[in-house]
């Protein structure tokens, strides 16, 4: 929760930051590419996008090695490169990129799990016709996401932002022959549209009361402190200032796309798109993108607080993540769907990070996305090597006993399960939800957050052990045999499973190396941070927690499990709670009766008015120039015509005259010449007589 | 001898053999006696040309002369032209009849 300490302004871009366009555009251009091929091109499709996404990762790598480098010599690198887009009179639009810590962080993240889900889908995809599609697909959509990650300007980042929402559709309704998965790219579109109506009002107003939406410009952007200060003197209505309010616009944003209630529900009907593409939308990328737009614009959100204190747009995104966190996980433990349990642990897991932001700072739900992201794509490439081996089956209690015949693929999962739950010490999951669990219990405004967070990591271990119980162990309850999967599958889960483990080291409190990292100061090695009271307390109540979530799902769902027309232990014993949770707590079913049925009214509605009202009048207007084109035919036939007609007829007789004198006998021309130099020499004669 | 035939001697000569020219071109039905009389014409004018010229001024210049040899050439071409023509029209149409080619009319 502090500002930047030793920032120094950068006047020259270093080169790597001058180029750093490059990163998003690179496969920006293979999904161009790849959309000029032709449909038996796979390979060309597959090594395009891979290739540009290598030399991405590569930049991203260059460009992180740099800022660490700044950043170790004590210097704060905050590098950008700003440009005019448009200009309209004095004032101008101006895009631009930046390099500093927080996206340099990201573009790691981004584009290494971009990469590996690549590698993946080349198994995955691999009996698919449309591979040059979902490649194109797949490359635009890194590459919008990526422009998100750099950009310096909020307009340039909304751009990116609506190229991922539509790439989101396009990848959700991948297979579009599916009924279900036509409409849940249609759904997952309309809702993220909801939010980013808001966000673009916040934008809107950002720049009429800024003049720019550029975050950072040498003391002249939005997120700076002349900008703020005049943002935080603006009241605006509800005793919230300018800043409050616009944080809060574009927090609504950042909620359509991350998943956060109420605008959660389009996110688990989104499972119905290729695994790979839920692996990078719900895992590394699109939802991360709301969480990572709140950390951007921070300094909004914080703005006016005092010491250790917060403001209205950080309270509001506490209390929605914590609320998110506890609700989504509760649905979890009652989906029978590998993915949708998932899913419905993205939206979860999106709850901390946002808790995480509005409690402890950037560095707090930063940590959480970025660990978050390695371990849950491990899940969802997990569970996609889970479907590809049992023949496209994701209901997981006509799976069981995968242990052995999917060996590496239950290892990794296991690993990602574990970082997820937060299994003290080992994983990373582990720590940077711990960071939030600290961040909550010093929170000054309440302590609710805390007693809900807690609760949604004992749902968290729960749910995730009945999956694992339910897919790995006891028998095999489906049809045909499972197999394992290719090693271009397997592959990457073993990298994202060590990413899962090895990403905890450098967020420990005793090294909080990227916290240090975020914030701009140094990071220092010690142990003493464990001495502080509360925080082993903390520590040992979280890992109580987790293990109480995986003792209790470890008794309950052990066993052989019950056969898929069966009923779940907990069916059993509390079928009305059960019943709520499987239905998703009715939220859908809220919308269908509420909006849904408003919006179909209101079309019924706007029909009627369209056929009777505007359809009449244009009717009407229709029938009275009927009328007067009559009239008007009447006087062309009567007078117009008749006139025209008598011209004409003139001309042509006229013309049957001269036609006669020019009757092509030659000689009659002759002589008409000769009569006429006769009367000429007559007139010449005469006239010359004395 | 230029002494002994006055000027008007040969502009009647002239004027007559124009005027057989003129005659034949307008009443004579076949192409090819109408380029006669039109060689006749311009032959005339000719005649006209040199005399004019014996009786003119400046006789020691050569500008008869050389109008004349200038229009003689002319003629030499434009019969060539002409007699061209009337052949192609024959192989065209089997005659040589002018009443008959009256087909380029507007």
């Amino acid at each position: 929760m502090q500002e930047s300490i030793s920032f120094t302004p950068q006047l020259a871009a270093s080169p790597i930051a001058e180029i750093l366009w490059l990163i998003p555009a690179l496969p920006i251009v293979a999904a161009g590419l790849a959309a000029l091929l032709k449909q038996p091109r796979r390979k060309t499709a597959a090594t395009l996008a891979i290739g540009a996404m290598s030399v991405s990762l590569l930049l991203s790598q260059v460009a992180l090695a740099h800022v660490v480098g700044g950043w170790t010599q004590g210097v704060a690198v905050r590098e950008t490169v700003n440009f005019a887009w448009m200009h309209a009179g004095a004032t101008s639009v101006d895009l631009g990129w930046v390099l500093d810590p927080l996206s340099a962080v990201m573009l790691a993240m981004v584009s290494l799990v971009g990469l590996l889900i690549f590698i993946y889908s080349v198994g995955y995809m691999e009996h698919d016709e449309n591979f040059t599609r979902f490649f194109c697909f797949m490359s635009l959509f890194a590459g919008a996401m990526l422009a998100v990650v750099i950009a310096n300007s909020l307009l340039l980042l909304f751009m990116g932002w609506e190229l991922v929402g539509l790439t989101s559709y396009l990848l959700i309704g991948f297979w579009y022959q599916k009924p279900a998965a036509a409409a849940a790219a249609k759904k997952a579109f309309l809702t993220t549209r909801v939010g980013d109506v808001f966000f673009l009002l916040g934008i809107v107003w950002l720049f009429a009361q800024s003049g720019t939406l550029l975050f950072y410009n040498h003391g002249g952007g939005s997120m700076e402190r002349a900008a703020l200060t005049a943002l935080l003197a603006q009241p605006a209505a509800f005793g919230l200032t300018a800043a409050g309010a616009i944080g809060l616009l574009i927090f609504a944003g950042a909620a359509g796309k991350s998943g956060q209630f109420p605008l959660h529900v389009w996110l688990p009907d989104a499972m119905e798109g290729p695994t790979p593409v839920s692996a990078l939308i719900h895992a590394a990328t699109m939802v991360a993108a709301g969480v990572y737009l709140v950390a951007r614009v921070y300094p909004l959100m914080q703005a006016g607080a005092l010491a250790g204190g917060t403001t209205t747009a950080l309270t509001v995104v506490t209390w929605v993540g914590a609320f998110t966190a506890v609700f989504a996980a509760l649905i979890a433990v009652a989906q029978n769907d590998i993915k949708r349990i998932l899913a419905y642990s993205t939206v979860s897991q999106l709850g901390y990070m946002m808790a995480g932001l509005g409690m402890g700072g950037v560095a707090v739900g930063m940590f959480h996305l970025i660990t978050h992201a390695f371990f849950k794509a491990l899940l969802f490439m997990g569970a996609g090597s889970v479907i590809h081996g049992c023949h496209e089956e994701q209901d997981i209690r006509k799976m069981g006993g995968l242990k052995a015949d999917m060996p590496l693929t239950f290892i990794t999962y296991a690993v990602g399960m574990l970082a997820l739950c937060g299994f003290p010490l080992l994983f990373s999951g582990f720590w940077s939800k711990d960071g939030i669990l600290e961040a909550a219990q010093h929170w000054s405004v309440a302590k609710a957050p805390f007693y809900m967070l807690v609760f949604g990591a004992l749902l968290t271990a729960f749910y995730m052990t009945r999956q694992v119980a339910y897919v790995f162990f006891g028998h095999w309850r489906g049809g045909k045999t499972a197999h394992e999967s290719p090693a271009v599958m397997t592959l990457p889960l073993v990298i994202l499973a060590f990413f899962a483990v090895a990403l905890g080291l450098i967020g420990t409190p005793a090294w909080p190396w990227f916290r240090a990292f975020l914030e701009g100061h140094a990071a220092e090695f010690s142990f003493h941070r464990f001495a502080e009271p509360g925080l082993l307390v903390l520590m040992g109540t979280s890992t109580v927690v987790v293990l109480l979530g995986l003792g209790l799902g470890w008794k309950l769902y052990s066993g052989d499990g019950p056969a898929p027309e069966d009923a779940d232990v907990l069916e059993k014993s509390v079928p009305l709670i059960w019943g709520w949770l499987h239905d998703r707590l009715y939220i859908d079913e809220l919308y269908g009766v509420t909006v849904i049925a408003f919006y179909g009214w209101w079309a019924r509605v706007s029909d009627w008015l369209d056929r009777r009202v505007w359809g009449g009048l244009v009717a009407g207007v229709a029938w009275a120039f009927g009328l007067f084109a009559q009239f008007n035919r009447f006087l062309d036939n009567n007078w117009v015509n008749g006139g025209f007609d008598k011209g004409c007829e003139e001309l042509v007789s006229g013309g049957g005259l001269l036609a006669r004198v020019q009757n092509g006998r030659v000689q009659t021309y002759l002589r008409i010449l000769a009569l006429a130099v006769v009367a000429l020499v007559a007139i010449l004669i005469w006239s010359s007589r004395p | 001898m230029v002494g002994s035939t006055p000027l008007g001697g040969f502009l009647l000569v002239a004027a007559l053999l124009f005027s057989i020219g003129l005659a034949g071109a307008l009443t004579r039905r076949n192409a090819i006696l109408v380029l006669i009389g039109i060689e006749l014409m311009l032959n005339a004018a000719n005649l006209n040309l040199i005399a004019f010229w014996r009786y003119g001024p400046h006789p020691e210049l050569l500008t008869g002369m050389m109008f004349a040899i200038f229009s003689i050439a002319v003629a030499a071409a434009e019969a060539a032209v002409g007699l061209g023509l009337v052949i192609s029209i024959y192989r065209h149409a089997r005659t040589t009849d002018l009443d008959q080619m009256n087909r380029m009319k507007g």
